[in-house]
């Protein structure tokens, strides 16, 4: 039966290295970014050079070092309390992360298992959760949560939740559409034809075929994530008044915008830049990760 | 003996359409059968009514589908889950479309034994490299690493046939495994089937629309048309002496290398016509209607 045998084809790929390289440059920025930002949040007592809460109102409204009048000792100048605008930046970031990691993976979770649901269950069940992802994607979370600061006080965990509560919907509404498409692929008939369950199915086959999908969508989550907490702290209903945030340090800076204004610009400028290192990320992984991909 | 399939007044509607008016055939062990017939004939969907993935709109109407003496419309879910895939094998008929994309090729395989011989990751390798040995593809442990893109379709089509025979079946359906294939790949994709089933002792209910496949393996031949069996039998017989105006006129219609091209005949339109009027015919007479 020689006639009939095949020589697989002679190139041997490395497949993570053909990943990388078509996640491109993308990949690399959004990747180095999104390393300061998490290496910066978790290293803040040994990065910040000052105390983010000490102040000295004797060197309030410093400019940044490099300008004139400025003191090296606090590099990007104080705020108006005389509070160093670097160390308050760097412990910003703690909380940046923290939301976006949690309220994202959150909303991630639940949307997906809705999703699967609803596209591979048909009928009533999609009807259902069809139906309440419309009404939640209606509801402005910033909204939600001034209701919930409202309700179970304000705090970290009602931003986490308004997020959760309403953003579940951008993972559900994709998944739902994604499975339903997968499902009419041959692969899908030709894995029943093998036997497995829905369940299997969902989890062995199609739920790998979405996962570059999951990943740009977690990303994009994360940086939203960061913009509707730098809105909450910004109106002054996220974490408490002692903990720095970009949001609050924006407000802050707004009333003497005119004669300090780099302490307004520089959360603009961290926020700006975690949100797109995130979003390049997230896109420079969907290339890397789908082996189907080719440019 | 029991039939390893045997399939009795099968109806299967669409929505309004009947897809399927009353077929009945059955598929002894070790028996190969060509099941034939033109687009539209209702081929692919009995296949489907034997493995459970009749559309989600489609009404089986009436009929019966036993393997080896069990009822598969009558059995549960799950004992008809344990039967796909181990006792009851497909050949997909697109080999480019039937393998998940963003799975690795011995994954695929390997998700297959363990599941249904509980089999571990490493012996569910190994048996996976010694399956596509099986299928003539050279370095299997290579293959194995590689995803569905990066291999042709010959090879993706062999890697279909060594997990439709990995379980050892009894019943193989090919549900026109050569169609979406190059002709030099063809013959070659028929001479594993066929070395496979001999090997396995697989009973095979090959769906094709092409009679120089038929004549080539198999045994014993349906004609379907309309949803309807139009002739069968012995595959030498019906190919030499058609009974059914049909049939003489599919084979009037078939290329071969012994006859010049001029003699080619399509099907003539008003035979076509004849047989859907009957078989629209055979519908009414089945529902009764209200006055």
């Amino acid at each position: 039966m020689a006639d009939i045998a095949i020589t697989s084809p002679a190139k041997s790929p490395s497949h993570l290295g053909a990943g990388l390289k078509r996640g491109g440059a993308r990949l690399w920025v959004g990747a180095a970014l999104v390393a300061i930002l998490v290496l910066v949040a978790l290293f803040a007592p040994v990065l910040a050079p000052h105390d983010p809460l000490e102040q000295d109102l004797l060197s309030a409204q410093l400019p940044p070092a490099w300008m004139q009048g400025g003191d090296p000792a606090y590099f990007l100048g104080t705020d108006s309390l005389g509070r160093c605008v670097l160390s308050r930046l760097i412990y910003s970031a703690r909380t940046a992360v923290i939301v976006a990691l949690i309220a994202a993976s959150l909303a991630a979770l639940i949307g997906v298992a809705l999703g699967l649901f609803a596209g591979s269950f048909g009928g009533w069940v999609d009807q259902v959760i069809s139906r309440l992802i419309d009404v939640w994607m209606a509801f402005p979370p910033v909204l939600l949560s001034i209701v919930l600061a409202a309700v179970i006080g304000a705090g970290l965990t009602s931003v986490i939740v308004a997020i959760v509560v309403v953003d579940w919907t951008r993972f559900a509404r994709v998944v739902r559409a994604e499975t339903m498409v997968q499902l009419t692929r041959d692969y899908a008939a030709a894995a029943r034809a093998i036997g497995l369950s829905r369940a299997k199915i969902l989890r062995l086959e199609i739920l790998p075929n979405l996962v570059p999908l999951l990943v740009t969508l977690l990303a994009v989550e994360m940086g939203i994530a960061i913009l509707v907490e730098v809105i909450l702290s910004f109106v002054g209903i996220s974490v408490s008044g002692d903990t720095p945030t970009w949001g609050s340090m924006i407000a802050e800076g707004r009333q003497i915008v005119y004669q300090a204004p780099w302490i307004m610009a520089f959360p603009i400028g961290c926020i700006i830049a975690s949100v797109i290192g995130l979003n390049l990320l997230g896109d420079g992984l969907r290339l890397a990760l789908d082996p189907v991909q080719r440019s | 003996m029991t039939a390893t399939l045997a399939i009795e007044n099968l109806k299967v509607a669409i929505g309004d359409s009947n897809v399927l008016r009353g077929v009945s055939l059955d598929v002894q062990p070790g028996e190969v059968r060509g099941l034939v017939g033109e687009s539209g004939a209702g081929k692919s969907m009995l296949g489907r009514a034997v493995l459970g993935l009749l559309p989600a709109n489609a009404v089986i109407a009436s009929g019966r589908i036993t393997f080896e003496g069990r009822d598969l419309l009558a059995m549960r879910e799950t004992e008809r889950r344990d039967l796909l895939g181990r006792r009851i094998a497909l050949i997909p008929q697109d080999p480019m479309t039937s393998l998940n994309p963003v799975k690795r090729v011995g994954s695929q395989i390997g998700s297959l034994l363990r599941h249904h011989l509980s089999l571990s990751k490493r012996a569910a390798l190994t048996r996976a490299a010694e399956l596509l040995t099986e299928v003539a593809i050279r370095e299997p442990e290579r293959v194995l690493s590689l995803y569905p893109h990066e291999i042709s379709g010959g090879m993706r089509q062999r890697v279909l046939i060594a997990m439709a025979f990995a379980c050892d079946p009894s019943l193989v359906i090919a549900d026109e495994p050569t169609t979406a294939l190059d002709v030099t790949v063809q013959r070659q994709v028929l001479q594993l089937v066929e070395r496979l089933r001999l090997r396995y002792g697989s009973a095979v209910l090959f769906i094709t629309h092409d009679l120089g496949v038929v004549a080539k393996i198999c045994r014993t031949m349906t004609v379907l048309h309309a949803g309807r069996v139009l002739e069968e039998g012995e595959t030498a017989e019906v190919l030499v002496r058609p009974h059914h105006a049909y049939t003489r006129a599919l084979l009037a219609a078939t290329p071969r290398a012994d006859r010049p091209a001029e003699a080619l005949r399509p099907v003539p339109p008003a035979l076509i016509e004849q047989l859907w009027s009957d078989a629209r015919k055979l519908d009414s007479m089945s529902v009764a209607r209200p006055a």
